[in-house]
């Protein structure tokens, strides 16, 4: 028998939410909302490819270590092999899915074509929303271990090609396509500070 | 996976009554240490007490102008965070070599201070272990030890401690905050993690059911300034061999105050006491510098393979205090 739990709150909590084996989650999935019932083990990662059919993200290593499974979480880049879905109940995730605007590509999808920067692809919906997440970060200032100590902490971040290669290390890439990645994340950078199609904040 | 309950608390009090109740329950952070061990089946807890949206995610200046940090404040944002980057950059570094950026986003204060070691024998539950099932035995200290302890270990467990961060708060003498089922009370960073002894399985000085809800930073020196330095086997998103937080402050060419912290060495941040009582009103060069670690260093028992990290302690060690008190030369 399946014993399925509202999502935990505050207040006080139901002891069935402390035994059960699966809770009721919310998920807002590139604009859309998903409210389903997961395995407390479920992974975001397997819920997206799995329940929702969303298999852009991919499943390199399983343990934090390759990025393949990257995904946007509340606008923050992060592993989503690591992240249980029950934990993130009521969260907007992005996926490389949602990034284009149904017609036009996002300036990173542009960049990564443009630039040839894959060969078998597998990294490659993983490279492009840990670019993204990049982009925000720089535009917000945060800095690098290969930014300068005395950068200006209330300025953003120019992304030299160190700076993308070491903000986009957790991206591993087994056909070795990482000159172009980084010349293809720089491109959209640029793009998208002159102010050309598309934005760093895109889906959810 | 082993099935498991999960129960996201409203609140510090609440956290800690409900994983009271449950003895195999844990606390959930970002999840980036914890969830991979499930998987490893290292962990197998019954129950996960979700802490990482309890209202700890401040970063507050204290009246003494020190900073109080939040259990649940990302890394990433503790890394910008400009009081961090102005007051104790030491602390940003160490967070910004740790890990990837995705990581960091994810993982908070609490958790980062928690994780476990990377042994590799640690982490594959077929194998023995003193630390994951104590008595089995240690395979590390003939097998496989590249990457682990020179210092304070034992013949029980060699490991090392992996967080870059609890090197840093241990230069920094922060303080760690706990609330548990007996109440409150609070840690230095330099006593919070222990050494093996014959309780490996014990990383920390926290006790059951406790959970860390800030981390406090004394003022920082006037004068002073700090920095992160580590070595490991590729630029970026590797742990440390070795790493050295250092604080430093010269005056008129000597030193005023150090305090000298290493990563990758031991089973806790190692604070190197006997380095900081050779540096202390020496004057600031590199004699004096190689000096101190050599101090510290003689205290090494390094394993059959892992030898290599003592000249390399040493010479990180005599580089970033080169590189501090430089620019204050400068300055
Ligand atoms: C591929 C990879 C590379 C990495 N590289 C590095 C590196 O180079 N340097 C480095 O320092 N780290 C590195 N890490 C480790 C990473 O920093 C930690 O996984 C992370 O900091 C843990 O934080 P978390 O919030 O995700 O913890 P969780 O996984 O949620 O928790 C870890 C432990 O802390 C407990 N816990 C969590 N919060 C609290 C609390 N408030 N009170 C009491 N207990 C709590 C949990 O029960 C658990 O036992 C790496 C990790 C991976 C996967
Ligand atoms: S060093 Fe410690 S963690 Fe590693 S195998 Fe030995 S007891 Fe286990
Ligand atoms: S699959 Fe998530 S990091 Fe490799
Ligand atoms: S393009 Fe093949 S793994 Fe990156």
């Amino acid at each position: 028998m399946e014993t399925s739990n509202p999502p935990a709150g505050s207040g006080d909590v139901p002891r069935s939410a402390v035994t059960g084996a699966r809770s009721e989650v919310i998920l807002r999935v590139n604009g859309t909302t998903y409210t389903l019932a997961v395995d407390h083990r479920s992974t975001l990662l397997d819920v997206l490819r799995e329940r929702l059919d969303l298999i852009g993200a991919k499943k390199g290593c399983d343990h934090g270590q390759c990025g393949a499974c990257t995904v946007l979480v509340d606008g923050w880049r992060a592993n989503s092999c690591l992240l249980l879905a029950v934990a993130q109940d009521g969260r907007h995730v992005t996926t490389v899915e949602g990034l284009s605007d149904g017609q036009r590509l996002h300036p990173l999808q542009e960049a990564f074509v443009e630039r040839d920067a894959l060969q078998c692809g597998y990294c490659t919906p993983g490279q492009i929303c840990s670019a993204l997440g990049v982009l925000r970060e720089a535009a917000d200032g945060h800095p690098s271990h290969v930014t300068p100590y005395d950068a200006d902490p209330g300025g953003t971040v120019d992304l030299t090609a160190d700076e993308i290669r070491e903000r986009m290390s957790g991206n591993l890439c087994r056909c070795g396509a990482y000159p172009r990645i980084v010349e293809a994340v720089a491109d959209a950078g640029d793009r998208i500070r002159d102010g050309r199609p598309g934005d760093t904040g895109a889906g959810s | 996976m082993k099935q498991f309950g999960y129960v996201r608390a409203g609140s510090v009090a609440e956290a800690v009554r409900i994983a009271g109740e449950e003895p195999d329950a844990r606390f959930l952070g970002g999840g980036t240490n914890l969830v991979d061990l499930m998987k490893l089946g290292v962990a197998t807890p019954r129950l996960l007490v979700d802490v990482s949206r309890l209202p700890l995610d401040r970063i507050e200046e204290l009246p003494d102008g020190g900073l109080r940090i939040g259990a649940t404040v990302r890394n990433s944002v503790l890394a910008a965070d400009p009081a961090v980057r102005d007051r104790y950059p030491v602390l940003s570094q160490a967070l910004l070599s740790g890990a990837s950026g995705q990581l960091r986003n994810t993982a908070t204060t609490g958790g980062n201070l928690l994780q476990r070691t990377r042994c590799a024998y640690f982490q594959d539950a077929a194998k023995p272990c003193n630390k994951r099932a104590p008595g089995t035995g240690c395979p590390a200290r003939e097998g496989a030890h590249r990457d682990l302890a020179v210092l304070g270990h034992s013949e029980h467990c060699v490991a090392t401690q992996p967080s870059d961060m609890a090197v840093a708060l241990a230069a920094l003498d922060a303080t760690v905050h706990l609330h548990g089922p007996d109440g409150e009370r609070s840690v230095p960073a330099t006593d919070f993690h222990r050494l093996p002894g014959d309780r490996p399985e014990q990383d920390t000085e926290i006790r059951r059911g406790e959970l860390i809800t800030a981390v406090e930073l004394p003022p920082a020196r006037p004068g002073g300034n700090s920095r992160y330095r580590k070595a490991r086997d590729r630029a970026s998103f590797a742990f440390a061999l070795v790493s050295v937080a250092a604080v430093l402050d010269v005056h008129e060419g000597a030193v005023r105050h150090a305090a000298l912290a290493y990563g990758g060495l031991a089973h806790r941040p190692w604070r190197a006491r006997a380095a900081e009582a050779v540096l202390h009103g020496a004057s600031a060069t590199e004699d004096t510098f190689a000096r101190a670690a050599d101090a510290e260093l003689a205290a090494a028992r390094p394993l059959r393979e892992n030898g290599f990290k003592v000249a390399l302690a040493r010479n990180l060690t005599v580089g970033v205090l080169a590189g501090l008190a430089g620019s204050a030369a400068r300055a």
